[in-house]
């Protein structure tokens, strides 16, 4: 079994952080630069962390895909960034954000963790405002605020409907700032394939120019991983076309623990799937939820236009069965909703899967250029997909892959399994359980990276002081050699079947059985399909174009050819977690009114889940998760 | 319910490159049987899967969250920057083309970009530009409380207006001059008007403007092109911002210390 010590400080909660930066190792100023740092992606977590290293002096080396670092996905949150600061003096505190963290991820997630990240939120609005993030202000000159999923306070802060792009311009500009002092050095168009392991330390990664096809490598004293989540392994969901899970593949084939690798979160209100065609779903911003009242027709098969259907025939299912929070209840929940009024035959739309999200009460309440003021750029993004007016009609509106809980595992220092190895933001699994709260992604990523990530970092490196591992050590060759046989095997393969063509399949395999709802049968025929698929891509897939050359297909398929190995550990994780948790719903575990039951006797942990080689299964370990400070309730939004 | 999907034929006039040659050619296709309700890259898509299909290298072009914010695409399509309308490329969608119409493809290599292959082109020039200046000098750390410096409403949804740019380059595409001023201005004109960017706002104009200049842009000769092009309507009002700060500082002197460089 592995040796899963979180290094969770003692001492009561709330003193637990402070204690922690008290007695950690620390690296002084002047030896700061003699220390390369790996970062690997520069959304929230990886920007904010590599220009606050950068900052302290570290040589940071930052690795992306893309071709400028503000292209990352951190880019398209739209909503906004939650904080205590209790500024409406509505009842927000540090423990109410805590608790609401973990009571919105079903009580799955671990406690110190989540409580350090209720403790850092206020800071990064601080340090964000600082950079000249122009957050929403109200006619004072003070801070405004709105509301978003799960909670009862106003403590989300917001610029418009494009809150991830204000913040990661923040974030992109400090680290351009440190390439512009030499901190820094950017490896644009360089995606990273592999991890180098020196007597079980991190020593580097492998990485591919994607411009000459050209495999090389990169040694430091750690790697960080800020690669986001593994999404896109359903191929239609609201993650960008490139984003992919090769990096943390890579890193857990390499001995990082993966866990909870099935908590995945479907986001209620995206633009619906209207063919095959599709490749991406475009999400439209929880902020909706506060003035949009979700419902469908009472009648089944409905064919009059919304605006003829009268108020009594409307089914504002949200409204009605969770009283309390309406059309605010946490993703997993109204998510759940809209696929069982589809189910039940009450969806709307050409394909009767979309539920109506309509503003028509609200206009009418607060006037159409409020409306246009709060909503603006979200309601124009829905009409140039759609073609339709949000203003006149109602959205029409359905779930859709969007985040992951789980992630590569880390301990307190935001370390991986494998010493030198870091994870943040997205990438790792710590602070949101089974379901993540809207608004908190954007805040764990700048906590990660602003604040934890910079001051956990120097525990690890101190007593590395000059013992330094150079890209000539035989691990590297040895890596480098790994990464092009697979390399050319994918190419030599010249079979019948398109990368894009196996990721579709196996993307449609992992919604139908590894989605909103999940059983036993379906999860174990999943993994068969995807073994299958697995075959196929081995046996039949078909790249076109050199290696050594800017091969878009070729990339594409190094990461299908991972997904497939995740898809697979995702749908085993879910089949072994035999009980319901927030987004995880199995059918076997509902209440009479099918709300999810957690089995806490036997499922109060992570599961962690350990990589033993090619022919070996995975094995699955557990964290078990201490209630301490709260104990788990049945969560009710009702 | 399920009626027939209504669908359209294009021909497309793509440009190719080889990756390291500085010599392209219009190429020919045909792709047939589109979705109405595809986007125009996922029309690209469908190209690509086809010549993946009968063994030729994919069209090589650049895109990632295809919601129009990530400012990764960037096609000229029959001569204008993203095409008709004030969208970027990923948000064109096929129902506004007609059947049978030949559409013309290009890069958007101009000046400071340099095509790399097909359709993809170096816009590293604009990053290089931030770095210059672009931003305001805060390390991590405790910062003090942001209600203690209050800031109009209006200065922050115009801060906001500017700070929207998304970094595609369609403004230096679009102008005859292949200037930048648009993406530079709009960086420069956002940290002007918060309290935040003041300590550093002369120094940072001066900067910035003439890293501009080294890269290669044109100069800004009031075409109007970017402001047409841009696909987050950014004004060009901007750009009469920055000129008056950049002879204020050029007149009285900004901040000419430049950054501490790191020993």
């Amino acid at each position: 079994m592995m040796d899963l010590d979180a290094k969770i400080p003692s001492g009561p909660l709330e003193d637990k952080w402070d204690s922690h930066l008290e007695h950690i190792n620390l690296v002084g100023p002047r030896n700061r630069p003699t220390y390369d740092v790996i970062v690997v992606g520069t959304g929230l977590a990886g920007a904010s962390a590599a220009s606050s290293l950068a900052a302290q002096g570290y040589r940071v080396h930052v690795f992306i895909y893309h071709d400028s670092p503000r292209r990352a996905h951190s880019i398209a949150a739209q909503g906004g960034i939650n904080a205590c600061k209790n500024y409406r003096q509505d009842g927000d505190s540090v423990h109410r954000l805590f608790y609401d963290t973990q009571k919105g991820g079903d009580f799955r997630a671990r406690e110190a963790n989540v409580y350090r990240l209720a403790q850092t939120s206020t800071e990064i609005i601080d340090q964000c405002v600082a950079q000249g993030v122009p957050f929403a202000r109200e006619y004072g000159g003070m801070l405004a605020n709105r509301s978003f999923g799960g909670v009862l306070v106003e403590r989300t802060f917001y610029c418009r409907g494009q809150t991830g792009q204000q913040l990661l311009l923040g974030a992109y500009q400090s680290l351009q700032k440190e390439v512009d002092q030499g901190r820094v050095i950017l490896y644009p168009r360089s995606e990273m394939l592999d991890l180098v392991v020196v007597d079980g330390r991190a020593r580097g990664i492998i990485y591919r120019d994607m411009l000459t096809g050209e495999i090389q490598s990169s040694a430091g004293e750690a790697v960080v991983l800020a690669t986001g989540g593994y999404g896109a392994a359903y191929f239609n969901s609201t993650n960008a076309v490139n984003s992919n899970s090769t990096a943390i593949w890579r890193a857990h084939r390499r001995g990082a623990a993966f866990a909870n690798p099935s908590f995945v979160q479907i986001h209620p209100t995206c633009i619906p799937v209207s063919g095959d065609h599709q490749s991406k779903l475009t999400l439209m911003s929880e902020s909706l939820r506060n003035d949009g009242r979700v419902w469908v027709p009472r009648k089944k098969g409905e064919t009059r236009s919304p605006a003829d259907i009268p108020e009594k025939e409307r089914y504002y299912y949200l409204e009605e069965r969770y009283p309390t929070f309406g059309n605010l209840v946490p993703r997993d929940v109204a998510s759940r909703a809209a696929k069982v009024a589809c189910d039940d035959g009450y969806g709307v739309g050409s394909t009767g899967y979309s539920v109506y999200m309509d503003f028509r009460d609200a206009i009418n309440r607060q006037g159409g250029d409020t409306i246009k003021s709060k909503y603006g750029n979200l309601f124009d993004m829905y009409e140039e997909i759609t073609g339709e007016s949000p203003y006149q009609q109602p959205f029409k509106i359905y779930p859709a892959v969007h985040y992951c809980m789980g992630g590569l595992w880390v301990d307190y220092n935001l370390q991986t399994t494998i010493p030198g190895l870091y994870a943040i933001g997205e990438a790792n699994f710590s602070d949101h359980g089974a379901n993540r709260l809207g608004a908190s992604s954007l805040m764990q990523c700048l906590a990660d990276g602003y604040f934890i990530l910079p001051q956990t970092i120097g525990d690890g490196l101190q007593p590395l002081f000059r013992d330094k591992v150079g890209t000539d050590h035989p691990a590297f060759a040895q890596a480098i050699a790994d990464v092009n046989g697979r390399i050319n095997k994918v190419m030599s393969i010249q079979g019948s079947s398109t990368p894009l063509s196996i990721h579709k399949r196996l993307g449609k395999t992992l919604w139908n059985h590894c989605g909103m709802s999940r059983n036993a049968g379906n999860l174990q025929g999943a993994i068969d399909h995807i073994d299958q698929l697995t075959q196929e891509f081995w046996n039949n897939v078909h790249v076109t174009g050199s290696a050594k050359d800017m091969n878009q297909t070729l990339e594409r398929a190094m990461r299908v050819a991972d997904f497939l190995e995740v898809g697979r550990l995702m749908c085993r994780d879910a089949l072994e977690r035999d009980e319901s948790c927030g987004c995880h719903f199995r059918e076997e575990h509902q209440t009479e009114e099918g709300e999810v039951q957690r089995n806490d006797e036997k499922f109060a942990h992570a599961a962690v889940w350990e990589w033993r080689g090619e022919e070996t299964a995975h094995r699955r370990n557990t964290e078990k998760i201490h209630f301490e400070h709260l104990q788990p309730a049945t969560r009710s939004y009702k | 319910m399920n009626e027939p999907q209504k669908t359209l034929s294009v021909r497309l006039r793509i440009w190719r490159q080889p990756i390291g040659n500085s010599n392209g050619q219009f190429v020919e296709y045909g792709v047939n049987d589109i979705p109405v309700e595809a986007s125009f890259l996922e029309m690209l898509d469908i190209l690509n899967e086809q010549l993946v299909e009968s063994g030729e290298d994919a069209v090589a072009f650049e895109s990632d969250c295809r919601e129009g914010i990530c400012g990764t695409c960037s096609l000229v399509i029959d001569g204008l920057p993203h095409g008709e309308g004030q969208c970027t490329t990923c948000q064109l969608q096929m129902r506004n083309f007609k059947d049978g119409a030949t559409i013309t493809v290009e890069p958007f290599s101009t000046g400071a970009f340099k095509t790399i292959k097909d359709l993809v082109v170096d816009r590293s020039p604009l990053d290089r530009i931030i770095e210059s200046g672009g931003y305001v000098t805060v390390h991590s750390g405790p910062k003090p409380e942001p209600n203690s410096i209050p800031i109009e409403e209006d200065v922050v949804e115009d801060a906001l207006d500017a700070s929207a740019c998304i970094g595609c380059g369609a403004c230096v595409a679009a102008c005859p001059n292949g200037s930048a001023s648009l993406f530079t201005s709009a960086k420069i004109g956002h940290l002007a008007l918060l309290p935040q960017g003041q300590t550093e706002r002369y120094g940072r104009v001066r900067k910035m403007v003439e890293a501009m200049d080294n890269e290669g842009f044109g100069s800004c000769r009031n075409y109007a092109e970017c402001q047409a092009s841009c696909p987050k309507n950014i004004s060009i009002k901007y750009i009469g911002r920055m000129n008056k700060d950049y002879i204020h500082a050029t007149i009285h002197g900004g901040d000419n210390r430049g950054p501490v460089k790191a020993t």
